[in-house]
Formats: C-alpha cells, structure tokens, sequence
C-alpha cells in the first residue's frame, strides 16, 4: 500500500500523455513532450499512449503506481471538465488517493485551438511542467458526501414536466409540480392533431393531465411560482409563490354557476388559452380539461378585484362558498433533493417580421392560431372561417418564420415543417381549399415524418420552395384583388412568383421563454448563445446542467418536438432517480478551512461569504468556517490578509507552484 | 525556448519574441467557454496559459504580481459576467479588489494593457478567442516586460531598507 499521509513522502511522479487518437498528436509532439517532462525533478515515469482514458490507458496507470511506487500522477490530455473524474477513478482503483491526480487539458485548450505545431508542442510543456510543479504540494483528501432528499421539484407543466413528474411519482419518489398557468398542459394542450400519426393531441394528454391531479405522490400547484430556491444537490430549499385565484382551491367543482352568474353577461376579454381568437369572461376555467377543473377570477378585468365594487352575483351563485376576494399571495416553503426544469418555449412573435404582414392583415395567423381554429373545442368549433366570417378558397403556409434567418433567430426550430404539413393536411380537410406551402428546406427527419411528407405531396399541397418577400394586399393583376399576395422566387423554377391568396399562415419558430434568463438564475445555471438552457454536455450529459441535481427536459434546452420532449423528460426523471436510489452525492472537497493558529480576528473574511458559512468566534477571537455550508469558491481565501484560510484542492502554495511551473522556463534564463 | 536570454523592458525584442500571458479562469463560465472554444475549433494566439480556479473571486492579488515576477508579459482574469456568478458574487468580489490591483501596477510601472478582466460566460467561446486574440496583440506591441530583473531590483532594495531599519532598531535599543 503507497503512503497516504497527506503529503505522501517524496514525489514520485507518473507522468502520461493522450495522443487523443490524432486530436492531441495530429498538433502537439506527444513524444517531444513525454520525452522532456522525463527530465523533470520529480518525474519517475514520463510515458505517450493513443488513449489514456481507454481500460488499457487507465490499466497503464494503475500498474505504474503498483510497480514503480508512484506516489502523484499527471495525465496531459482533454478537459478537466470531461475525464477528471475519469482518473481520478483509476488512480483510487490503484490504491492511491485520487487527490494526487492532476490533469492538464492539451487538448480543448492547446491542440484543437492552435495550428502552428512548434507553439502549441511549447505551450503543452508549459503546462506540463505547471502542473508537475503543482502535484508536488498535493495533498490526500476525502469527498464529502451528502444525503439526497428524496423528493423532487419539477418546474413547468408542459407534456415535459408532466412526464417527468408521472414517472418519478410511479416510482415512488413525492414530486412538487409547479406551473405557472392556471392549468397544467401547456402548448401540447392547445395543438389539435399531432403530427405524422395526426392523433388528436387531447386524446393523448388529457389522460396524462388527470393522471396528475389524482397521483398520491404528486403535489400539483398551479397558478405558482418558483420564488427562491437555496441550498445544494440533495438539500434544495425552495420557496414558491403561489398566486391566489380568489377561490378556495379545495372546495371548488368546477360546475362554473359562478362564471354564468358574472355581472358580466356576455364574454368580453380576450381569452388567453385560444391566443386571443375568443372570449371570455373575469371568472372562468381555461378550457374544458383544464387541471386543476379550479376556476379563477383574473384581477385585471373582475370588477370587485379592480375596482372593490361589484353585486358579487358570483358569490350569491356559488352553494359551496368558495369564493375568497381577500385571498392574498401564499408562500409555501419545501425542501427536495433534485430540480427538473421543464419550462418551455415561447413561440416566435410575428409582429418582428412585419413584412409578413401579421397584426396588419388580418387574414395572416399565427401557426398557433390556426391550431385552435381546426380545433373541435377551439373558437370556431373547428371550423376554418377568416375573421369575416368566410371561408378561404387558398391557403399559404409560410415557413420558417423567426427561424433560419440572421434577422430575427438562426437556428432551425425543428418542428414547423413538419407541423405546417400538419396544417397543410388538417386546413385541406377543412376546407378544400389550394393549400401552397412556402418552405427553404423541407427538414423531416423522425420515425414516419418523411413518409408524411410523401403523403402530403400525393394530397395535392402545392409546395414552393423560396424563402417569402413580402406579404402585400397591394393588387398588380385583377385575380388579386381583395387578396393577400405573397411574393416569392420559386428558386426551383428561378422565377419570382405572385400568390393571391385568401388566408396566411406564419409557422413560428420556437424561441427560449422571455424570462429565461431570470429562470436559470434563479436555478443557478447556464443560457447557451441563444438563451436556451445549456446542458452540461451537448451528446453526453444532454439533461444534465453544470449545477449538480438541476436537470433539464424539453424546449426549454432547445426546440423539439413531443416525442423528443417525453423521452427527455424521461431521462431527466431518471437521472434524478440514479441520485436518490444512490442516496448520496460525493461532493468535490474543495471547501475552505481556517489554520487558526494564523487568523488575526480581523474578520475580513466573515462578511465576504454568500453562504454565511463563516462565523466569529468571540472567545478564541477567531473566524471559523462551517465546512457543510461552504461551497469552494475562494473568495475569503484571497481575501485573508494572514494568509491563514486554505482551500482544499486549491491551495495558494498549489496555485504559485503551477504558476512558478508554468514560468519557470523564463525564470531560468 | 522562444524566449530570449535578455530582454529588457525598454530593447527591442527579436523578430520571433511572442509574449507569455498567465490567465486564470473560472471554473464555470470562462473556463468552459474556452473548452467551447476548443470544441468548436477556434484558433487563436497560443500565448495565453490557463490556471483553472472555481471562481474569480479566488484570485489573490497576489499571484497576478506572482506571475509578472516570475516573467508573465501579461495577466489575463475570466470569470462570469455580473449577477451570473456560480457562488452568487465572487466575480464581484474579484472586480473591486482588481480595481485596487490596477493602481498598485500602475505604480509598478506595468501598462494597463498587460493586465485585463474580461467576463465571459460559458456560451461565449468566440469571446474567448477574441479576448486572448486582442490580448496577445496589445502585449506583443507592448514588448517584453522583465519583471524578474526587476523584482531582483526590488528585493535589493528591500534588503537595502531592512538593514538600514535593523540598524537604526539596534541603535534605538541601544
């Protein structure tokens, strides 16, 4: 067995360089680099193999360290962030404490970013040579394990969080599901079909939805919000606002006498669930399956609520007395082991393209809209009329709309080809009217969507391939008069066309939610460039974040569509599941600590600390840091005016020794 | 070794001087932008050398003036931009203790230009690249710094005054 005292007795160094199949090597002289770290003061073992992170790699280390004693190992090969944990691994496995291993990342920092060999073989050396420098000061330590609460919040109450809560309640584990709306759903609740098998979205979430409600170990909240969240993996403190409805929640029906009773006898507010084609009245329950079947009185439009006066022929019709006008916010305070993020996308606003005339001609709809007006229960009752009451001879669907274009959003919103052929079919059926699809590329890759596609061509949906100009009412011929006319150039046919038509359809791109970046802050994680959540790895670690127990599942990561969404969610359900069935997280042991014998009691540290984790000690006159809440930033460490803090992992002599490593080439000459 | 044997601050450095910048990066923002960066293969000037720390807020003044004695042209600092910070507010702290920093260099003689904060979040990997870009360009312009000669300077004068004060200690007890 090697010595595992702290420091380890003398430096016997492994050194191993990752030729990264050509990633490292095709760039960096791995043999020039092993060869020159050989001649280090410390180094026993200097060694280039293809892949270090391979068994025959790892294996490779272990035996070093049986054979000739190793007592500190450095591995030169990619990212900390990626194989740490990796060698860390190995180097335990071998007998040695995993705190002697330090990597030094050639690859994302030296060879995929330089192109002249000679610099970067250079800075690989330096690196090295820090490194080495720096195991010399490395010290044994043990992780700190923390116990996993087993409940879990989900955030958001699309087909993503509703799965993710269904599959974690099945296994048993509580679940807070929070949502924002008075109802959970989500957009999956406002689609009516659902492409390619066209089955009818209701049919397949509704279930889900009720699921939910009746779960034993789902806690459904909605018409709340998250507030603030504390604490750490396994120990989250989260405090949720939830909004009053002015309805005792537990009492209500649903039988809605107290919406038919409103002093309002006809509907007049722009009803949100149908984006604003119908309406309704102060007090009402979003749509008919809506979950919790609670209703509610909006405070912007009920007259009682604006402007404290009305006949309240609400409550005179409410038998089970639930109506509350002096329901106020709730805060509800919780505490779980793991965090699923699941809130969503919010579709592209067409009003940024105003070329495309939406908001001016009335006859151009949102992609959203047309989903309510095909739906049986929608505004219509399915029926495709214009907003004057006709029916369209022609239809135009205009693909990406906010997506694919430098102007509004780059990237491909993945689900509006397929969900415009959707249309396309659904309108056709409708209405029998000339259906023309506007599209750049057709992009259907998914199990059945080719295929159609295919079907949609042999339905007879015209289909032009050019990116739209412009949406214009402005007639150069008679047959487009009173119409809408889309210019395009057919890029096939290299010519630029006129399309009079009567009805516009604008297929939205999907965007990150306007209050993203509020959201990850709140959760204490990351935006990708264009505000979607970033996940901790891009194929690896898809619903993973880079704080430990928040997971991310559906659009709120990216665009996709419903299959990828629940297969997500699920995955993020089951990663949070692997926590607590393990019951424990090993934490990094990089916490600070106090060397008493060196604190001054000046107390510049005490103040410093975001988590409070450091206190006085009034009788020895003393700061002292409470390990369980320090989280290994550092800060107070810098801060120390005596020097007397330390951080595990991250000690100043570990910090100076890698920085004189990097330098001490220079210091030399 | 690229590096010349002499180099002071003022000479002209040979034609293939390239400057040797020390940066530190905090774990969870720049230093995963620089891995975006990699992964995304983004070339850029091979002067800059990262030391991985959690947090910004971990930077001691000190091993910024470490780095220069031990021959750094140039320092750089990442973190994450403000309200981002994985620990809530050590960047922060990072940004009020670098302002002070920047007026002990100055006094030292070390331009502006050697000595950057940059925040940079962990999508920004082009930002990473043009960072460090930027960076070596300036540094390269600047020349070398020769900080160690100078330090050895420092150290004897610091010498020089200790004596004296031992001297002048001796007497009064005297």
């Amino acid at each position: 067995m090697p010595d595992t005292t702290p420091t380890n007795g003398t430096p016997r160094i492994g050194f191993y360089v990752c030729h990264c199949g050509t990633n490292i090597a095709g760039t960096v002289d791995v043999k020039g680099l092993a060869d020159y770290v050989a001649t280090l003061n410390g180094v026993v073992v200097s060694r280039e193999y293809k892949y270090m992170c391979s068994d025959p790699g790892q294996e490779l280390i272990q035996q070093d360290i049986r054979e000739q004693k190793l007592n500190r190992i450095v591995v030169a090969s990619c990212s900390p962030l990626l194989h740490e944990h990796t060698f860390r691994h190995a180097t335990a496995q071998a007998g040695l404490n995993p705190f002697f291993f330090q990597m030094v990342n050639i690859r994302e920092n030296v060879s995929w970013v330089h192109t002249d060999h000679a610099a970067a073989t250079e800075k690989a050396k330096d690196l090295a040579r820090a490194a080495i420098r720096r195991v010399f000061s490395h010290k044994a330590l043990e992780p700190k394990k923390v116990p996993i609460n087993p409940a879990v919040l989900v955030v958001g109450g699309g087909i993503a969080g509703i799965h993710a809560a269904l599959t974690l309640g099945n296994a048993g584990k509580h679940v807070y599901l929070v949502e924002r709306e008075p109802t959970i759903g989500g957009h999956m609740a406002m689609f009516d079909k659902t492409f390619p098998t066209l089955d009818c979205a209701a049919c397949i979430l509704t279930p889900k939805m009720s699921a939910v409600k009746s779960h034993p170990n789902i806690t459904l909240w909605t018409y709340s919000e998250v507030a603030n969240v504390d604490g750490y993996v396994g120990n989250y403190k989260v405090k949720v606002k939830r909004k009053p409805r002015y309805i005792k929640e537990d009492l209500c029906v649903g039988c809605m006498e107290c919406v038919t009773a409103c002093i309002y006898k006809d509907a007049r507010f722009p009803d949100e669930f149908n984006v604003g084609l119908s309406k309704r009245k102060p007090v009402y329950i979003p749509f008919p399956q809506a979950t919790p079947q609670v209703v509610l009185f909006d405070p912007e439009t009920c007259l009682q609520l604006k402007k404290g006066k009305c006949k309240q022929t609400c409550i005179e019709a409410c038998d089970r007395e639930c109506i509350d006008f002096t329901q106020t916010e709730e805060f509800k305070d919780i505490e779980v082991g793991t965090i699923i993020l699941a809130t969503g996308f919010q579709p592209f606003d067409p009003t940024k393209t105003p070329y495309y005339g939406y908001g001016q001609y009335p006859n151009v709809y949102t992609a959203l809209e047309v989903e309510r007006l095909v739906n049986a229960s929608g505004p219509t009752g399915g029926e495709v009329v214009l907003r004057d009451g006709s029916h369209p001879k022609s239809v135009g669907i205009i693909h990406c709309v906010g997506s694919r274009d430098e102007k509004t959003n780059r990237w491909c919103s993945r689900v509006c080809c397929m969900y415009s052929l959707k249309l396309a079919h659904l309108v056709k059926e409708h209405t029998g009217a000339e259906v023309y699809n506007f599209y750049i590329d057709m992009r259907t890759p998914g199990k059945g969507y080719e295929e159609f596609y295919d079907k949609l061509l042999k339905e007879g949906v015209h289909f032009i391939r050019g990116r739209v100009a412009e949406v214009t009412d402005w007639a150069m011929e008679p047959q487009e008069e009173g119409k809408l006319v889309v210019r395009v150039e057919d890029t096939l046919i290299g010519t630029v066309r006129r399309v009079p038509l009567d009805m516009v359809i604008l297929s939205q791109g999907l965007e990150p939610r306007a209050d993203a970046q509020d959201v990850r802050r709140l959760f204490n994680i990351s935006c990708a460039t264009e505000g979607f959540f970033l996940e901790r790895h891009p194929k690896l670690a898809p619903v993973n974040t880079f704080t430990d127990g928040v997971f991310i599942a559906g659009a709120c990561q990216g665009p996709r569509d419903i299959p990828d969404t629940v297969a997500q969610a699920g995955a993020a359900a089951a990663e949070a599941l692997a926590l607590i069935d393990a019951g424990h997280m090993e934490l990094e042991p990089n916490t600070a600590f106090i060397r008493e014998e060196d604190c001054s009691g000046c107390k510049s540290c005490v103040p410093l600390c975001p988590y409070k984790a450091i206190s006085f000690l009034e009788d020895k006159k003393k700061a002292w840091i409470n390990e369980a809440l320090c989280k290994g930033c550092g800060t107070c460490v810098a801060a120390c005016p005596s020097g007397s803090i330390v951080q595990n992992l991250f000690e100043d002599e570990q910090i100076f020794n890698e920085i004189d490593g990097l330098l001490s080439e220079l210091a030399q000459v | 070794m690229s590096q010349p044997t002499e180099k002071p601050s003022n000479g002209n450095p040979p034609a293939t001087w390239e400057p040797r910048i020390v940066a530190f990066f905090c774990n969870w923002c720049t230093y995963t932008a620089a891995d975006l960066a990699g992964v995304s293969r983004m070339k850029h000037a091979a002067n800059v050398r990262i030391i991985r720390v959690m947090c910004s807020g971990r930077v001691d003044p000190q091993f910024v003036l470490e780095a220069f004695a031990k021959g750094a042209d140039g320092v750089l600092i990442g973190g994450c931009h403000f309200g981002d910070c994985h620990y809530a507010e050590g960047n922060y702290k990072a940004a009020r203790r670098i302002r002070m920093l920047r007026r002990v260099l100055a006094g030292m003689g070390i331009e502006a230009d050697r000595f950057r904060l940059e925040w940079i979040s962990a999508s920004e990997g082009e930002k990473v690249k043009l960072v460090i870009n930027d960076m070596a360009e300036k540094v390269k312009a600047l020349g070398p710094l020769g900080m160690p000669g100078q330090f050895k300077e420092f150290d004897r004068e610091m010498e020089h005054l200790e004596a004296e004060a031992g001297v002048k200690e001796v007497a009064h007890a005297g």
